[in-house]
């Protein structure tokens, strides 16, 4: 077996035009690493490079344990020599083939006895094994997603390339897609790279978030982290603030269509009733749906107060609202609250404070079903 | 009828399809899928033999073949026998004279192909040559099919280049649409009208087919 290190993605792009790139960065197999930026900050560019279809000014991109490109030694191996598996922004389906001639092609490795059977199996983890004799105009967007992802997965590859892979479908799709993607991450034991400029993606997938601007890296690192970093007023415009974490379904009360999590910090009660209890879930509390008290509160409807103590406090003056990080246990919480309450409550870092959170501000990402 | 004549005009078409097509495809792609210096200076070469009055074209042949010239000092010391007026020298002509129909088609139908697509193709895993073979070639098909059939088509009705490179050998460079001139220069109304006829039959028989292979590659294609 591999270990960790051989099988991590490492990536250096250094180049002035025609788009300024400037990074350093690894992705390690299993960790999903999503690359978030505005259009045109050059996110597909890296993508591109690493697959081999752009060749950057300076590069020095290492994967599986081999070196893919290094500019300074010039070595160079063209994309169909590396074992990626990437997935277009519109897919990039080969109109005149099948599902199943799309998923064969990339199966040029395996020997021709096979490649019907595995084709099929691919498309079987996909949920297309009716469609397999559609072409692509015949799909609909998500079904040629999925056709994408299993032609990209049919190479074996040692890195998995995601660009917008959900921009050209609809809100209720774009969910069942991430989860299934999610659900395969798990098994699959590579780097994951996903190009994106919703954070919606960011938050129901990623494990690792890289912030790109003007081709630069304004922040990187665990997604858990940054999400929780008050001083990224970038992210702040993009989604307002909020707070990430996991945690485990343990009850479910049917009745009242409530769902027990357990987390670092606690337990907390969510508005839920499709989540079997045992399950992994994220969890995502918005900022603004945090309230502050310096008691623990009673006679309220809610369901969830928890203690902690002020870790940070970030005061922007160009901004009416200030940000409050309450670390509980291991978990950092952000509130978002008014400059006055502040004040009134006394509030600095060490302040020991319950927050109070609403189950129906408790937003269930990524869960994790068995199938 | 002159069937000779026939004989030698479905020869000049298959001839000149069968010089053309591979220029036409490796033409073709190069001008759609790569940008280099000059790009425009050749994409306007390629298409001077389409503006060009075919006797100016014709005129420019001859001394190009002619025996002062590199080439027809060439070709008759390899195969003996002087370019124009020659089966070989009207077959190079009318390939020459038929470049724009061909790589133009061709070079649209290459351009259709998205480039993501390309991309993918690499990403699978496919060699450049398989990339070409099993992804381009089938995606730029109708463009090679228009290619092939506007050829053999204006092959077939080409006159004034076949004149002034060929001549009017019977067997050897006199076409339908010479001999057609020529029946009429003699008051042979009723042969005139009848390879006339053959020539309008096979236009019209050529476009249906186009037509039908076109719609049947949509099909395949949506």
């Amino acid at each position: 077996m591999c270990d960790v290190a051989d099988r991590r993605l490492s990536v250096r792009i250094l180049q002035r035009s025609p788009i300024p790139l400037d990074l350093d960065f690894t992705c390690d197999s299993g960790d999903v690493l999503a690359i978030f930026g505005p259009s045109g900050s050059g996110k597909s560019t890296i993508l591109r490079s690493i697959a081999g279809l752009y060749r950057p000014e300076h590069a020095t991109i290492r994967a599986d344990g081999e070196m893919w490109s290094n500019t300074a030694s010039k070595a160079f191996a063209p994309p169909h020599r590396r074992a990626v598996g990437m997935v277009f922004q519109e897919y990039a389906l080969f109109p005149h083939l099948t599902a199943l001639g799309n998923v064969m092609t990339a199966l040029g490795h395996r020997p021709s006895a096979e490649r019907r059977s595995r084709a099929e199996e691919l498309l079987g983890l996909v949920h297309l094994s009716d469609h397999q004799d559609r072409r692509p105009h015949q799909l609909s967007g998500g079904e040629r997603q999925r056709v994408a992802l299993a032609r990209a997965l049919a190479r074996e590859p040692a890195v998995l390339l995601l660009d917008e892979p959900f921009a050209a479908v609809d809100r209720t799709v774009r969910r069942r897609l991430q989860d299934e993607i999610d659900e395969l991450r798990r098994t699959l034991e590579i780097p994951l790279l996903l190009v994106t400029h919703d954070f919606d993606d960011v938050v129901r997938l990623a494990t690792h978030l890289l912030i790109l601007d003007h081709g630069r890296a304004i922040a990187s690192g665990a997604l858990a982290d940054l999400t929780s970093r008050p001083d990224l007023p970038w992210l702040r415009d993009a989604v307002g603030l909020g707070s990430v974490f996991e945690a485990s379904a343990v009850r479910r009360d049917p009745e009242h269509g409530l769902l027990a999590l357990t987390f670092d910090g606690g337990t907390l009660l969510a508005s839920d009733r499709e989540i079997s209890a045992g399950t992994k879930v994220r969890v995502r509390i918005a900022a603004r749906d945090v309230i502050l008290a310096t008691r623990a509160p009673d006679g309220l409807s809610l369901h969830n107060v928890l203690a902690g103590t002020v870790s940070a406090v970030n005061d922007d003056p160009a901004l009416d609202s200030v940000v409050v990080q309450i670390a509980i246990e291991g978990v950092r919480l952000l509130a978002e609250v008014t400059r006055d309450a502040i004040g009134r409550l006394g509030i600095g870092v060490g302040t020991p404070l319950f927050a109070l959170i609403k189950s129906v501000s408790i937003e269930i990402l990524a869960d994790f079903r068995q199938t | 009828m002159d069937w000779t004549a026939l004989r030698v005009s479905l020869w000049l078409g298959a001839g000149t399809i069968a010089i053309l097509l591979p220029f036409g495809i490796w033409l073709g792609r190069l001008l759609a899928v790569h940008q280099f210096r000059g790009k425009v200076l050749v994409e306007a070469l390629v298409t001077v033999p389409l503006v060009l009055p075919p006797t100016v074209l014709g005129f420019y042949l001859l001394v190009m073949f002619g025996a002062r010239s590199p080439l027809g000092q060439a070709f008759q010391s390899l195969v003996g026998q002087t370019l124009p007026f020659s089966f070989e020298g009207l077959l190079l002509a009318s390939a020459i004279a038929n470049i724009p129909f061909v790589v133009q088609p061709i070079q649209r139908g290459f351009e259709a192909i998205p480039s993501d697509v390309r991309d993918a193709a690499a990403c699978c895993g496919l060699t450049p040559w398989q990339r070409f073979t099993r992804i381009e070639i089938p995606l730029a098909w109708p463009g090679i099919l228009t290619a092939a059939i506007l050829a053999f088509a204006h092959t077939l009705g080409e006159f004034g280049v076949v004149l002034m490179v060929g001549g009017n050998l019977p067997g050897e460079t006199r076409t339908l649409s010479v001999a057609i001139y020529d029946r009429m220069q003699a008051f042979d109304d009723r042969s005139a009208g009848v390879m006339a006829a053959t020539l309008l039959v096979i236009a019209v028989a050529t476009l249906m087919l186009t037509t039908t292979l076109s719609r049947r590659v949509g099909v395949r294609r949506g």
